[in-house]
């Protein structure tokens, strides 16, 4: 009975440990929503512009990739406290493949950026009224949506991880969690707001 | 005879003595020891960049350094004295010992993520330390853009991922000891029966966990601007440079109060226990903690007042900041409650703590002069700045830092020091200090720039007091490092409590077992329960 008491409490404390965390990585985020938000402010027509150059539908395919790869992460915790062994390490590598897809579309979408010019210091080609404006913007996107890749990079690794070895995860479900949360708000700020503007 | 009952007890640093098992320790108490060596070895480094340009800034002529160099030594004295000593230092050294032992706990929650942060502040260290001896770095510890960003020819982008890499420590100590304080303190341990050093680390771990982060992305941004050749501040595009201040400050203001509120939470420490008296007001210095780690974060503006911020922000960033003088003075004035007929003993941690109040105050009286706008326009980017600064750094967490460590020295090593030269030492820092520092605000208000490697010659006698002061001053830093090593061999054997303290750390051996407590404390009481007098 107290062993059980002491894992609850184990648990518990490891899981105020990842809370606290998160608190430091939307802090980490929020230096880049800031920028975002304030060249926005002030150029919303250039923005508009640079919004509308990204690609709607590989975005739209990749948002349903990873909200399905919440679904079977939090499958996983589920199958955990019921015990079911196999069907845990199967919706984990489920949950690990669908992160990688959506790495995958990622790459494909920066791949073709750089056909057309519109990585800014590597290969910028854009001309056009507001072409430093849309430059911002694309600062802005590689930003944001490249330290959202580095962070699903590490939580595909640690599901991986998790395939193989014991690990509490509750907690490394609230960190897959927050890295999909951080995309539904990339997913408006960068391409759904050209449609509007 | 006394000597050889310590060495027979098992205690935290004779339980094993291979090299491995202080790099491989988790014990929170080892960690605190690293970091002290650490901590020292860079505050020296740090300290040696001080000396030289005090040393260039004997004469008006700059003749002793060239320009550039000059520029290098102060970013290097910056760099290395905020984010790797400043900081780190009383939550890493004295917070990692005392966290648990003053909540009645084995160890702080995340004992490998502790050791981590050890290695991670190690890397960042030595890869800085590389940096700045190898070309070194001509910005300012500001990194003010677009001169980092495009003008400088230096190693920007090295020293900016070194600090990038040492934040991480940073974030790792205070998200431990935010969940250590909430889950593991003892029974009976409730919020309000905390000593106050617990309270000011946790607002301490809080601002942390919510700046550093702001600042390692703004760092990554500086350093891809620079390697792209493209970027968020690049006025070129369109892009505000002051952007880069607002998001810098935004950390670094905050920071300001990483730094003085441990400082101020090992004061309330002091005070009562050598006063002999609970602290006066406790629940009012307890949340005045909280309230300096909230206010902190919203008065950054007023480093921009200079930087064409609108005079509406100007304002508001000028009212808040007068705010923060209400908690910091409740501080003061219940710390000088406290004193208030109490059974004063003038032992050395109190001499550092009545030093830390005088220096203080007028480092936080000062500091209302900058927040005011029309007289930031006078003195902004003077040595009046510069003095402030150092009355609160070094004449208050620095003060701080010196107190506590020679209170818990007992503690930590089981050793007691020699009071008397500890005593000269204390007092020749606190002269020392303030013969270096207060002829800069005289220098600052006549008009002297900071940052300058040459002067006009009437200002050379202000300079040479404080050249001068700068000598006492390394004096009475080194006088602690050879009587607090010699205490080790030569010391008086402490016992758990020489001090006659209260507290959990006082109630288990010095220095205490591997596990801290060998039955689990419970605590019935508030703290500081002195005799009624």
């Amino acid at each position: 009975m107290t062993t059980l008491n002491a894992d609850i409490a184990e648990r518990e404390t490891a899981e105020l440990g990842m809370w606290v965390f998160l608190a430091t990585e939307v802090m980490l985020f929020g230096g880049l929503f800031t920028a975002y938000t304030v060249y926005r402010a002030i150029y919303p027509v250039g923005f508009a512009e640079g919004s509308r150059l990204l690609d709607l539908t590989l975005g739209t395919v990749n948002t349903v990739v990873l909200i399905v790869s919440s679904g079977t992460m939090a499958l996983a915790v589920s199958a955990a406290r019921l015990g079911q062994r196999r069907l845990v390490r199967v919706v984990l590598v489920a949950t690990a493949l669908l992160g990688l897809v959506f790495l995958a579309i990622k790459a494909l979408e920066y791949q073709h950026h750089l056909a057309e010019g519109l990585v800014p210091g590597l290969a910028w080609h854009y001309s056009a009224a507001r072409a430093n404006e849309v430059q911002l913007f694309m600062l802005a996107y590689f930003a944001m949506t490249g330290l959202h890749a580095i962070h699903l990079t590490i939580a595909v690794g640690l599901v991986l991880f998790a395939t193989w070895f014991r690990t509490r995860l509750e907690i490394l479900a609230l960190y897959w969690h927050f890295v999909d949360v951080i995309w539904i708000f990339l997913l408006p700020l960068l391409y759904l707001f050209g449609l509007q503007a | 005879m006394s000597t050889l009952t310590l060495a027979s007890r098992r205690h935290y640093l004779n339980v094993d003595f291979a090299i491995r098992s202080w790099l491989l320790t988790t014990d929170h108490k080892r960690i605190a020891i690293l970091y002290a060596l650490s901590i020292t070895f860079m505050f020296v480094f740090g300290g040696f960049a001080a000396s030289a340009m005090r040393l260039e800034l004997l004469q008006p002529d700059g003749d002793l350094v060239d320009p550039q160099t000059y520029n290098k030594l102060f970013t290097t004295h910056g760099v290395i004295m905020v984010w790797f000593f400043l900081i780190p230092s009383i939550p890493s050294v004295l917070g990692n010992f005392l966290v648990p032992l003053m909540i009645g706990a084995r160890d702080v929650a995340f004992p490998r993520l502790n050791l981590l942060s050890w290695y991670i502040y190690v890397v960042g260290a030595l890869f800085t330390i590389w940096v700045l001896v190898d070309g070194g770095v001509d910005t300012g510890w500001t990194f003010y853009t677009p001169f980092s960003t495009s003008a400088s020819t230096t190693n920007v982008v090295a020293t900016a991922l070194g600090v990038f890499i040492v934040g991480f420590s940073s974030i790792l100590t205070g998200l431990n000891f935010i969940v250590t304080i909430h889950r593991m303190r003892a029974p009976g341990l409730t919020w309000f029966r905390l000593p106050l050093f617990l309270w000011s680390l946790y607002a301490t771990s809080v601002i942390m966990l919510l700046a550093t982060p702001v600042l390692a992305i703004t760092l990554l941004l500086v350093a891809a601007e620079r390697v792209l050749r493209v970027g968020f501040f690049d006025p070129a595009l369109g892009g505000d440079p002051l952007l880069f201040q607002n998001l810098f400050w935004f950390y670094s203001h905050p920071a300001v109060y990483i730094m003085i509120l441990p400082g101020m939470g090992v004061t309330s420490e002091l005070i009562a226990a050598f006063a002999r008296k609970p602290v006066f007001g406790y629940r009012y210095v307890a949340v005045a903690s909280v309230a300096i780690a909230v206010l902190g974060f919203l008065v950054w503006g007023h480093h921009m007042f200079v930087s064409g911020a609108s005079a509406h922000a100007a304002l508001m960033f000028s009212v808040l900041s007068y705010l923060v003088a209400i908690p910091s003075a409740i501080k003061v004035f219940n710390w000088t409650a406290t004193l208030f007929r109490g059974a004063i003993e003038f032992h050395t941690p109190l001499l550092y703590a009545l030093g830390f109040i005088g220096l203080f105050t007028i480092g936080g009286l000062t500091g209302l002069f900058l927040a005011s706008l029309a007289v930031d326009v006078d003195v902004h980017g003077t040595y009046f700045v510069v003095a402030h600064f150092h009355y609160i750094m070094v004449g208050g967490m620095v003060m701080a830092y010196m107190g506590g460590l020679h209170y818990w020295w007992p503690k930590i090593t089981g050793r007691l020091y020699d009071e008397m030269w500890a005593r000269v030492a204390a007092v020749t820092i606190f002269l020392g200090f303030n013969l270096t520092f207060f002829p800069q605000y005289i220098l600052g208000y006549l008009g002297m720039p900071r940052r300058y490697h040459s002067y006009p010659e009437e200002f050379q006698i202000l300079n040479v007091l404080s050249t001068a002061g700068a000598s006492i001053l390394a004096v009475g830093y080194v006088l602690p490092l050879v009587y607090l090593l010699a205490s080790l061999r030569w010391g008086r054997v402490a016992g758990p409590n020489p001090w006659d303290a209260r507290g959990l750390e006082w109630e288990t051996s010095s220095p205490p077992a591997r596990d801290n407590f060998l039955a689990q404390p419970v605590v019935s009481g508030p703290p500081y329960d002195y005799p009624e007098r």
